[in-house]
């Protein structure tokens, strides 16, 4: 099963293993992993679910909005920002290792 | 001491978790009558049904976050009374519960079809994951027809998700237009065009008589000009209503839905009203509103949980809402009236775009599509009670992210 560690801002880690077509932030809420609000439920819509994704990860292209909210979240968007509902397990990577900002609001 | 908090949906939820964040030490007692680990309810009318959609509700938090909060989370408990004398809770087969301070968080249900037929089985709500797993089979089968009663915004997400899927949709309404009572008239008729283009067929200034059926299953719709709509299955979005009974028993006063002042209390002391079923007072827009959005849920629940930790706080914070219809991401900031003043940016035709509504030379509220810089943009400036001028919004050069940006840097955020 695809795996997803997830670094909070603290330094604690959770990782967690889920089923192909979830995505990092349904993930998160399932799997009882704070720093993730998903207030849209996934829908591209509220940049609650920012991610900072570690390393050389090969993932698809952002999308136009995705793009747009990214300049919305709440702490700074940096290069490696993503929307943790468009990063989908399985179809996106099979392990993954990504950053929790301090604030999703 | 305690707090009991009837409902676990988006505000109840949210508000055991800020009762937490405020630095609230006593105990919590969080009740649901479902089963369920809280869920989100916003999915269940869009990925959730879509073809390949979430294989389980969204939930609001982990099943550890209950626990890890000291957060007593007890669902399948049904609360049948409330007794504001004694600050006691009753349940249904089970020992009353105590409180020293109560939220009611009990949310709404679906408005049900009061006519002739509304017992055939086809008839269909969708406001719990139980619902939405009904029509999930209906949709999974790929075709058949439907007619949803009522083109607002449940109705007409189904709609979209359901004519996507292959399915034969006509969709009927009373009012003139698509989600009359919260849009321009405009955006609106946007609306009316999207879901055509979906292959929806939409008819309006056509209520509902009554439903036809054949052994016990429902078989057509029939509208009140005459017409018959033949279908397999029939979707009821016709709004919600909020349970008064448990409330008024508990003497707290209702008025379609339960009386709040702005600091979300009731007219009953230590007993406090949030969420779906809560009407207060709004400076905002003068007079009682009450609303049906995550928003409102959670930010009452925030809301009241400072005023029960101790540091009293009123609710009055610009709304925001969205909805998914087809390709189409709307998002709301503020309120609309039909007969504000509508000034749009950006070109519908590209299918982004954002309409900009002003009463009395005041921007009141913002309808974007497909454009969430702009919904974010509108949110900042109508929380900072920042409003643009017509004439910077009719001016198309004009940088409003950039002019939001230096408002959330440069004003100071009241907390
Ligand atoms: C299909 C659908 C789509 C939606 N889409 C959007 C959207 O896109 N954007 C948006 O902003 N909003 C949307 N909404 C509205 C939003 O979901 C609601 O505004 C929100 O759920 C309100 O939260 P609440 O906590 O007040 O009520 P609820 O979420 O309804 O929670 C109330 C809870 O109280 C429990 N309860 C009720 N009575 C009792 C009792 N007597 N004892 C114990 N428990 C009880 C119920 O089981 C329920 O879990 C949608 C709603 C639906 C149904
Ligand atoms: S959950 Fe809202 S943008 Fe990802």
């Amino acid at each position: 099963m695809p795996k997803i560690t997830y670094h909070h801002a603290g330094g604690a880690t959770d990782t967690v293993e889920v089923p192909e077509g979830t995505s990092i932030m349904r993930a998160a809420l399932s799997n009882s992993v704070s720093g993730i609000i998903g207030e849209c439920g996934g829908q591209t819509m509220c940049a609650t679910c920012h991610v900072y994704v570690r390393g050389d990860v090969d993932l698809p292209e952002i999308s136009e909005e995705e793009d747009e909210m990214l300049d919305c979240t709440a702490d700074d968007r940096l290069n490696n920002s993503r929307l943790g509902c468009r990063v989908v397990a399985g179809r996106d990577f099979g392990e993954i290792e990504v950053d929790l900002p301090q604030s999703q609001n | 001491m305690s707090t009991v908090i009837i409902g676990a949906g988006h505000a109840g939820v949210q508000a055991a978790e800020s009762l937490r964040t405020e630095g609230y030490a006593d105990r919590i007692v969080l009740l649901d009558k479902a089963e369920h680990l809280p869920y989100q309810r916003p999915p269940l009318s869009k990925d959730y049904i879509k073809a390949g959609g979430d294989p389980a509700p969204l939930p609001l938090r982990g099943a550890a976050f209950y626990g890890e909060h000291d957060i007593d989370l007890r669902t399948g408990v049904e609360v049948v009374r409330i007794d504001s004398q004694a600050q006691l809770v009753f349940v249904k087969g089970g020992e009353p519960i105590p409180y020293n301070e109560l939220i009611i968080a009990a949310g709404a249900e679906a408005r049900r079809a009061h006519c002739a037929g509304n017992g055939l089985e086809g008839i269909n709500y969708l406001r719990t994951v139980e619902d939405a797993e009904t029509l999930r089979a209906q949709l999974d089968r790929g075709y058949g027809r439907v007619v949803v009663v009522g083109a607002g915004f449940i109705g007409l997400e189904f709609a979209a998700v359901a004519a996507q899927r292959g399915l034969d949709v006509t969709v009927i309404d009373f009012a003139q237009r698509p989600m009359q009572r919260v849009l321009s008239p405009s955006m609106s008729d946007y609306f009316t065009q999207v879901h055509t283009d979906l292959g929806v067929k939409l008819h309006f200034d056509e209520g509902l008589d009554h439903f036809v059926g054949e052994q016990g299953r429902v078989t057509a719709v029939a509208g009140t000009s005459g017409v018959t709509y033949p279908c397999d299955f029939a979707v009821v979005g016709l709004g919600v209503v909020t349970d008064e009974d448990l409330a008024a028993a508990g003497r707290i006063e209702c008025d379609r839905g339960i009386l709040v002042d702005e600091y979300l209390s009731t007219n009953v002391p230590h007993v406090y009203a949030i969420g779906d079923l809560a009407v207060f007072p709004s400076h905002h827009f003068g007079g009682n509103l009450r609303l049906e959005s995550v928003q409102n849920a959670t930010d009452m629940a925030k809301t009241v949980a400072k005023t029960i930790a101790g540091n009293p706080s009123r609710y009055d914070i610009a709304p925001w809402f969205w909805s998914n219809q087809g390709p189409v991401k709307l998002q709301i900031a503020g309120l609309a009236d039909p007969a504000d003043v509508v000034i749009e940016r950006g070109n519908r035709s590209t299918g982004k775009f954002s309409q900009f509504l002003f009463r009395d030379g005041q921007l009141v509220a913002v309808e974007s599509v497909n454009a969430p810089a702009d919904h974010v943009a509108a949110r900042k400036l109508l929380e900072h009670d920042a409003g643009i001028t017509m004439e910077q919004a009719r001016d198309h050069d004009f940088d409003l992210k950039a002019y939001a940006r230096n408002l959330s840097s440069s004003a100071m955020t009241p907390s």
